[in-house]
């Protein structure tokens, strides 16, 4: 995705995670700003369904050719779904980051944690 | 230039796999000449495919192997700056001293008694890496930098034991090389990180807040990755003794002060020589290199097994000269025999040339030369590619390309695949990492101040040329045997052998 | 004297006029006083080039090597031939000198090689995936230690066949101190790892099974009975594998190994007192990612030109760092290249001709030896160029009588398998012809009649 863009009805972590809400459920991923930094991603290697996730801990990598990011969770829950199609088609994530490119389904273990996440105007403030 | 478009270099390039055909064969065995026997192997123990091996005859071997070499950049060829690398002349005597057959020819396994030139040999190098290091006690066991690295550590982990106390860190600073902390956890300790001052040292209030009792060692190199010596050194190693910790260094940058200053007098416990760099063993593209190291007395009974002692016999017959086994509080090995010896061979053949004068030159000079091209580079490049710090530098120095990068829109990078059209190798990219666009650059004592100048002015064209035509850096190399490559696609989609 | 290096006075000046320093002592200001040498370094004097090279020359003559006797030591590096065009082509400037290929699109000869090199190991081993090289066997065996360490985190148990080098042993159990592992050895019976006992020490807390093949004895172990009960363990199976024995035995690849090292020496490299020499490193794929080393691989230029890379470098320390597979940097890249230009010389038919030639001679050598009086096999499992003996004599005493006679008979076992006290492995390489075994039988013969009669 060549222009940087931040979806308003989004969440924002500080290290550059996003969760769009559905409910008791969110879809994580990384942001634009994110896969930017990184280059092109070359290779992610997908959590297990059932593994626990929380709010500020790493629950992946993602690789570029020349460096490795800590995938951080911007809320607790537990992983429902992971985007396998990944493995195959890593570039997704620099293409089509709030799309194609998420990363995981997780049911939110505290849905209150949401309040201390940033929205898209904030985000993009804190970058500077 | 050095490369150009030539057709041999620009061939498609075939590997040996592809040049073969059946029942070609360089390989003439020799006849069997004792009776055939049956039944020696039984077949579920044999191979039943043939390994597909190329076929090919010696003159093919030659070319192709000719060919391919000539894809290759080399230091006897052009410049090659690589900033904490020590690229200098690989003299050509030591392949000759290498090839002898009393040394080429000999097993590790021989008698000690009819291998006598060899531990001498070895005796004689570990005695003057001690003096140069400052510290007495040398193995020469380990293969590479990074293998000293981890005897470093081994032995530190080893005193700590020894002495009933349990210690789970080792601190690094954010300067440090990957090998260091890649080290620390192979070893099973903890990496913290200890931050750099504005005057690209050690922050020294920083480590004394982590420098605790469960800190084992710290890792550092001085002059540190950034090319500058740390003034503040004495203050460290007092710090980090107090603490009951060892300081181990990192002789990746030793060639900036032999005979000026020796680790074991800065207060270093442990320290690895890069023979690979400081001593002339050739690169070789990827190694063989060794990593020796010298220790403080503390340190010396946990050594690797087996140690070159010498032996006196005060009876009229000479030394002699011994692997010594019986260590009892040795860490063991960290390899099979007794180490890189034809390594060891050239190594000492630079100490026996250069000598005590010699090698304290070879110091001042690559520091001389480092200065000189730091000098020249901010005349002809200082607008867009400043020097980190403001500082005289040791044997290598940091430029960062960050202003290079919002003025004329390139980056390191470019510059560096620019400079490749130019006939010379670039310097270090992106390390050290506290440096945005850094551009690590070690000249060495052995280039010419011409060739500095021909560099520091190279690099000055190329920037002049981008502020031009930006695009031009971006798309470099044009004239080397491949272009840019598409590195992703290596990663994503790893094609490691060929198929056959 | 200048000694490679070319600054006179007149350049000297020069230089400190444009850095605007007023000497070389000025640069190294930041050098603090307590800390300054101020004498010269306490070593000789630098020597001219004819001087240096005859002091070394003079050394290496007191060295007896396989140019001076006819040897049969071997223990895990063997005086092979290596053909001329071996150092004709790794004494080349291009090849010699460089550094890693950082710049691949300067550095395609080595990167090319490298991927060669990785398809022969990847052949030889029957195994997918190899590495450009590290540094030797029994480092490589503890590299393989550390995959297993970083695949199942939670196993920590290794068992380890008394069959495999001593040497690989003791490099693992020091490497490994800090990984939280701990190692059980498994006993040879009759000259090969007890299965028995293997079987018996396997549970769900062994990490890896090492073996070697064939083994420090010689013994070609039979993997096919071995692996399995380790892989229903859920144990990684590693071997160290002796590489021209791999030309003619079953690749340990289609055997269920999940990771394949061993000493490269035996590959167009010199003996060297032991090094430099090479380790290669194979693996199923699987375990790519958390493979050490570099690795090569093909591409395509923006031209669309076949070219090499370093890739999968988020392994290694330079990018991953303290969670790098390995903290190896510089390798054995010049060795590695001996290594598959001697396998392209040996080519597809070589490598199988020599080592039935190898077999066969060993063979020979075992009949030969076991024939003489207080000389008995050590066991009678298949071998291929290596078997051991145990005499019934001192073996040291018999090593030197056979030493003054120029022949040097092998390895005295003793002090790494102190159950065979007068025990001595022979090696047999393409070198050592008929007439030298025979002269060998005659030359123990006289030497273990001499000593049982002193």
């Amino acid at each position: 995705m060549a222009e940087a863009s931040y979806p308003p009805d989004l969440s924002y972590h500080e290290e550059h995670d996003w969760a769009r809400i559905d409910g008791d459920t969110a879809t994580f991923g990384i942001t634009w700003y994110a896969q930017d930094q990184l280059g092109e991603v070359v290779f992610f290697d997908p959590p297990t369904v059932g593994k626990s996730v929380r709010k500020g801990d790493p629950y992946a990598e993602v690789e570029s050719v020349k460096a490795v990011s800590d995938v951080i969770s911007p809320l607790s829950g537990e992983i429902v779904e992971v985007n396998e199609a990944l493995s195959s088609a890593p570039e997704a994530i620099n293409d089509d980051p709030y799309g194609s490119g998420w990363m995981v389904k997780v049911r939110l273990a505290d849905p209150s944690e949401l309040e201390s996440l940033m929205d898209a105007h904030g985000y993009q403030e804190s970058l500077g | 230039m050095t490369l150009t478009q030539t057709p041999q270099q620009r061939d498609h390039a075939r590997t040996i796999y592809e040049k073969s055909q059946p029942g070609r064969r360089a390989f003439v065995a020799p006849a069997l000449d004792v009776p055939h026997r049956e039944g020696l192997l039984p077949d579920r123990l044999r191979r039943a495919e043939p390994a597909k091996l190329p076929e090919i005859a010696e003159p093919e071997i030659v070319r192709h192997y000719n060919r391919l070499s000539k894809r290759n950049f080399d230091l006897d060829t052009g410049f090659y700056p690589l900033g904490s690398c020590t690229m200098k002349h690989n003299p050509k005597l030591h392949e000759r001293v290498a090839a002898l057959p009393g040394n080429a020819r000999l097993h590790p396994l021989q008698h000690p008694q009819r291998a006598q030139g060899a531990l001498r040999l070895m005796w004689e190098l570990q005695r003057a890496l001690g003096e140069i290091a400052g510290l007495p006690h040398v193995s020469l066991q380990p293969s590479a930098g990074s293998h000293g690295e981890l005897a470093g550590v081994l032995l530190t982990r080893a005193y700590h034991e020894r002495r009933g106390e349990r210690r789970t860190k080792v601190l690094t600073p954010d300067t440090a090389h990957g090998t260091n902390p890649a080290t620390v956890t192979m070893a099973g300790f903890e990496v913290v990180k200890v931050g750099t001052n504005d005057r690209g040292g050690v922050d020294v209030e920083d480590l004394r807040a982590k420098a605790g009792d469960d800190v084992a060692c710290l890792m550092l190199t001085n002059p540190n990755t950034l090319g500058l010596f740390d003034p503040a050194i004495e203050e460290i190693a007092g710090i980090v003794h107090d603490a009951g910790a060892t300081l181990y260094y990192d002789g990746a940058n030793l060639n900036a002060v032999m005979g000026r200053t020796r680790p074991g007098d800065m207060g270093f416990d442990i320290v690895h020589f890069n023979l690979h760099k400081t001593f002339t063993q050739p690169h070789g593209g990827g190694g063989p290199g060794a990593g020796p190291i010298a220790v403080s007395d503390r340190i010396e009974p946990f050594l690797p097994r087996p140690q070159v002692v010498r032996r006196e016999w005060g009876n009229g017959t000479g030394p002699s000269f011994e692997l010594d086994h019986d260590r009892p509080q040795s860490i063991g090995r960290l390899r099979g025999f007794q180490g890189n010896y034809g390594v060891f061979v050239r190594s000492y053949a630079y100490i026996l040339s250069l000598g005590s004068d010699g090698l304290q030159e070879a110091s001042e000079t690559a520091v001389l030369n480092a200065n000189y091209l730091m000098a020249r580079l901010a005349e002809t490049a200082g607008e867009h590619l400043p020097a980190a710090y403001d500082r005289t530098c040791m044997h290598e120095f940091v430029l960062t390309g960050g202003p290079m990068k919002k003025a004329l829109g390139i980056r390191t990078l470019d510059l560096a695949k620019r400079l490749l059209d130019f006939g010379f190798h670039p310097p270090t990219v992106y390390f050290p990492l506290l440096v945005d666009e850094a551009l690590l650059i070690e000249p060495t004592e052995t280039e010419t101040r011409e060739t500095l100048d021909a560099f520091a002015d190279v690099v000055g064209e190329i920037l002049d040329e981008a502020a031009e035509d930006p695009e031009a850096a971006r798309n470099a190399p044009y004239t080397t045997p491949v272009r840019r490559l598409d590195e992703a696609g290596a990663a994503k989609r790893p094609v490691i052998r060929q198929p056959l | 004297m200048s000694r490679y290096t070319s600054a006179t006075d007149a350049d000297r000046r020069a230089m400190l006029a444009a850095i605007g320093a007023a000497s070389i002592d000025e640069l190294f200001a930041d050098v603090p006083e307590g800390v300054r040498l101020n004498r010269p370094l306490d070593l000789p004097a630098g020597k001219p080039e004819q001087e240096v090279y005859g002091y070394l020359r003079d050394l290496a003559a007191l060295n007896v090597s396989a140019e001076d006797e006819i040897s049969f030591l071997g223990a895990g590096m063997y005086d092979h031939y290596v053909p001329a065009l071996v150092e004709a082509i790794i004494t080349r400037s291009e090849f010699l000198t460089p550094y890693t290929p950082y710049q691949p699109e300067i550095s395609q000869g080595g990167l090319q090689v490298m991927f060669e090199y990785q398809t022969a190991i990847s052949e030889l081993t029957g195994l997918p995936v190899s590495n450009a090289s590290v540094y030797e066997g029994p480092s490589a065996l503890a590299a393989a230690g550390y995959l297993a360490k970083l695949h199942h985190p939670d196993r920590t148990r290794f068992l380890v066949s008394r069959g495999v080098h001593p040497h690989s042993r003791e490099t693992l159990a020091t490497t490994s101190v800090g990984w939280g592992t701990r190692i059980e050895e498994i006993p040879l019976a009759g000259g090969a790892t007890d299965a028995q006992a293997l079987a018996d020490a396997l549970a769900d807390d062994v990490s890896a099974v090492f073996l070697q093949y064939p083994n420090f004895l010689g013994t070609v172990e039979d993997l096919e009975a071995l692996v399995p009960a380790a892989k229903a363990a859920g144990a990684l199976v590693i071997v160290q594998c002796d590489p021209l024995p791999l030309g003619i035995l079953r690749p340990p690849g289609e055997l269920g190994v999940d990771v394949a090292v061993g000493e490269g020496q035996s590959l167009g490299n010199r003996l060297d007192f032991g090094g430099p020499s090479f380790g290669f490193f194979a693996a199923q794929d699987a375990y790519l990612r958390r493979m050490p080393g570099r690795i090569a691989g093909e591409t395509t230029d923006v031209d669309g030109r076949r070219g090499f890379v370093l890739t999968l470098q988020t392994r290694e320390q330079h990018i991953r760092r303290e969670k790098a597979t390995h903290n190896i940097c510089t390798a054995q890249a010049l060795n590695a290249l001996a290594g598959v230009i001697y396998l392209s010389w040996l080519g597809r038919e070589g490598i199988v001709e020599l080592g039935e030639l190898l077999l066969q001679r060993t063979a020979y050598a075992r009949d030969a030896l076991s024939a003489i009086e207080g000389v008995e096999l050590l066991h009678d499992q298949p071998v291929v160029r290596e078997f051991a003996v145990t005499l019934d004599a001192d073996v040291d005493a018999v090593i030197e009588r056979c030493a003054a006679q120029g022949v040097n008979p092998g390895y005295a076992l003793g002090r790494d398998y102190p159950e065979y006290p007068n025990g001595l492995l022979v090696a047999i390489t393409e070198q050592r012809g008929k007439p030298d075994i025979d002269r060998l039988a005659r030359t123990l013969q006289s030497a273990v009649r001499e000593v049982v009669h002193a």
